[in-house]
């Protein structure tokens, strides 16, 4: 029953994006949030549009698939909707009635705040899309050593998320033979109310806590029996270069960039 | 390989914190360069400890451990001890660090600076060597027991060791995973010239090794050729230790009046012996 997941959401297809360095993605990413939050009118929506369904058929992702994301954010979306909508002040007031008035300001804000956090969550969805979870976190260490001078762990950050996404795999094993082993004995994991079923699962997660910190202490003991001494000194098997291919998608970028900042200043 | 690739352990004595009893008390032992050497001990004798001092990870209470020339208790020389003396562990799943075969492999090698060009040869040198090059670049857990610990074995191999110390390897392994794993390590014995330390509680094991040494209650109880230690059956036996099958069989066939030699420890010598009993004249090779 745990068997079947995909770490994160990374859609496995060869494209230009995907063999983007993952740095360059990962600092673009962070370049189209800011332009998001830049665009001001329906030029700079249509422009964040365009980039996003440009770099999406260039990633050879479907729509569909990028837009996945958005689904559990609904509940979110529809509040930030409605709370604009009812709550901003404006003159050209389209409806009102009793203590609701809607103005063309207000629906204007509340549908550019939507919009605004669905790019948002539709570009970083691009970003794991296309990065595969190691890749990320190998960009993670790079971008982060600068900060290793007031002893920010970058290194260690990187090697925790390899570790764990490693084991991610095996835990799950081990939780659904921990499962069978407890339902073969009479437990119950799927009747009863929330509290109930809750407290089921503890002669699941006891034996796996147990056998997660036994795992822990083997593989320390394998990794210093394997020199492993820190991030220092150490080279690394794979290299990021940078390519043609990521000059221009910063090009790209950057112009995508200027126009947004040029709308900005003329609408 | 010259004589400083020997292990040798002066009166030995392993303390853990806290624990009133030693684990391992007054070891003197020696392995020479290029043998094939099985440490035989049942659960809690110390055996594993002894690996753990060879490596280093552990250092004694009294006593000094030597590896290829160099103390384990220089502190300096720790990480050289480690290169040259690789440790596979029991548990396949939890001394593989990466999430693709061919990184876990590159794992030592990154630790020890070795640069990203001359890393991809050698990883694929030491991938080919326990012919796990097809699974290069598939995910550990994808594994069997024995592909894991051949991808453990292939991870020590690139940082090219001269001692390979296995602690209970094949303990956790099915019959088949068991086979491959401890011919691959044979293999690496007599073509590479690799030292192996060889601590198992298997009898079957042991008898392929060039000599056993028998642990008990942190003691060595009894050292020799596999033959010379398997026939002294009874000893074997006070100490909980099983000997193999075969020789137990020649033991009470003897005490039934049967004139069997010593040393017989696979199901080819009792044929061998016993036609030889049966009809002297056409002795089967």
């Amino acid at each position: 029953m745990l068997n079947n997941i995909t770490l994160g959401q990374y859609y496995p297809v060869d494209s230009p994006v995907h063999r983007l360095d993952p740095r360059v993605k990962l600092l673009l990413t962070i370049v189209f949030i800011v332009a998001v939050f830049l665009a001001k009118s329906w030029i700079g929506y249509l422009l964040l549009t365009a980039f996003i369904v440009f770099s999406a058929r260039m990633a050879h992702v479907p729509l569909n698939m990028l837009f996945r994301g958005l689904k559990p954010l609904r509940l979110i979306l529809i509040i930030t909707f409605l709370l604009n909508l009812f709550f901003t002040a404006g003159d050209t007031v389209w409806v009102s009635f009793w203590v609701i008035r809607i103005t063309k300001e207000g629906f204007l804000m509340a549908l550019f705040y939507s919009l605004r956090l669905m790019f948002l969550v539709v570009g970083t969805s691009l970003l794991t899309l296309t990065t595969s979870p190691v890749a990320l976190s190998d960009a993670l260490e790079i971008l982060l050593s600068p900060l290793k001078v007031i002893r920010f762990p970058a290194h260690e950050l990187a090697m925790m998320m390899t570790i764990a996404l490693r084991f991610v795999p095996t835990l799950l094993e081990e939780a659904d033979k921990i499962m069978k082993a407890q339902m073969a004995r009479g437990a119950d994991f799927e009747t009863g109310n929330l509290v109930t079923r809750a407290r089921a699962m503890v002669p699941l997660l006891v034996p796996l806590f147990v056998s997660a910190f036994r795992r822990a202490s083997d593989l320390a003991m394998a990794m210093e029996s394997r020199c492993y001494h820190g991030g220092e000194g150490r080279t690394r098997l794979r290299v990021l270069k940078l390519t043609g291919n990521d000059a221009a998608a910063c090009g790209i970028t950057a112009v995508f960039l200027a126009l947004i900042i040029l709308e900005g200043i003329l609408f | 390989m010259n004589g400083t690739d020997r292990i040798t352990l002066t009166d030995v004595t392993f303390r853990y914190d806290e624990a009133p009893e030693p684990a391992l008390s007054g070891i003197s032992a020696a392995v020479h360069p290029g043998e094939f050497v099985a440490v035989l001990g049942h659960n809690g004798s110390g055996k594993s400890t002894l690996a753990k001092l060879i490596n280093a990870l552990y250092l004694p209470t009294e006593g000094n451990v030597v590896v290829c020339g160099y103390d384990t208790r220089k502190e300096e020389l720790v990480w050289e001890i480690r290169r040259r003396a690789g440790m596979i562990f029991q548990n396949p799943d939890n001394q593989i660090v990466a999430t693709v075969v061919r990184e876990d492999v590159a794992f030592g090698l990154e630790n020890l600076g070795v640069p990203t060009d001359e890393m991809i040869p050698r990883i694929e040198s030491a991938l080919s060597t326990v012919r796990m090059n097809r699974f290069e670049n598939s995910a550990p857990h994808t594994l069997s027991g024995g592909q894991k610990q051949r991808v453990a074995i292939a991870g020590i191999l690139a940082m090219e060791p001269s001692v390979i110390i296995a602690d209970e390897a094949t303990a956790m392994l099915d019959p088949s995973g068991r086979k491959e794993v401890l011919e691959t390590v044979r293999m690496l014995n007599r073509q590479k010239g690799i030292t192996v330390v060889w601590i198992t509680h298997f009898m079957e094991e042991a008898a392929l090794a060039d000599r056993v040494l028998v642990i008990t209650g942190g003691k060595i109880q009894a050292e020799g050729a596999p033959r010379e230690v398997f026939d002294r059956v009874e000893e074997m036996r006070k100490m909980h230790l099983d000997v193999p099958h075969m020789t137990a069989l020649a033991d009470q066939l003897r005490s039934e009046g049967m004139p069997l030699p010593s040393g017989i420890m696979t199901v080819d010598d009792m044929v061998r012996e016993v036609s030889r009993l049966l009809c002297p004249s056409k002795s089967v090779t």
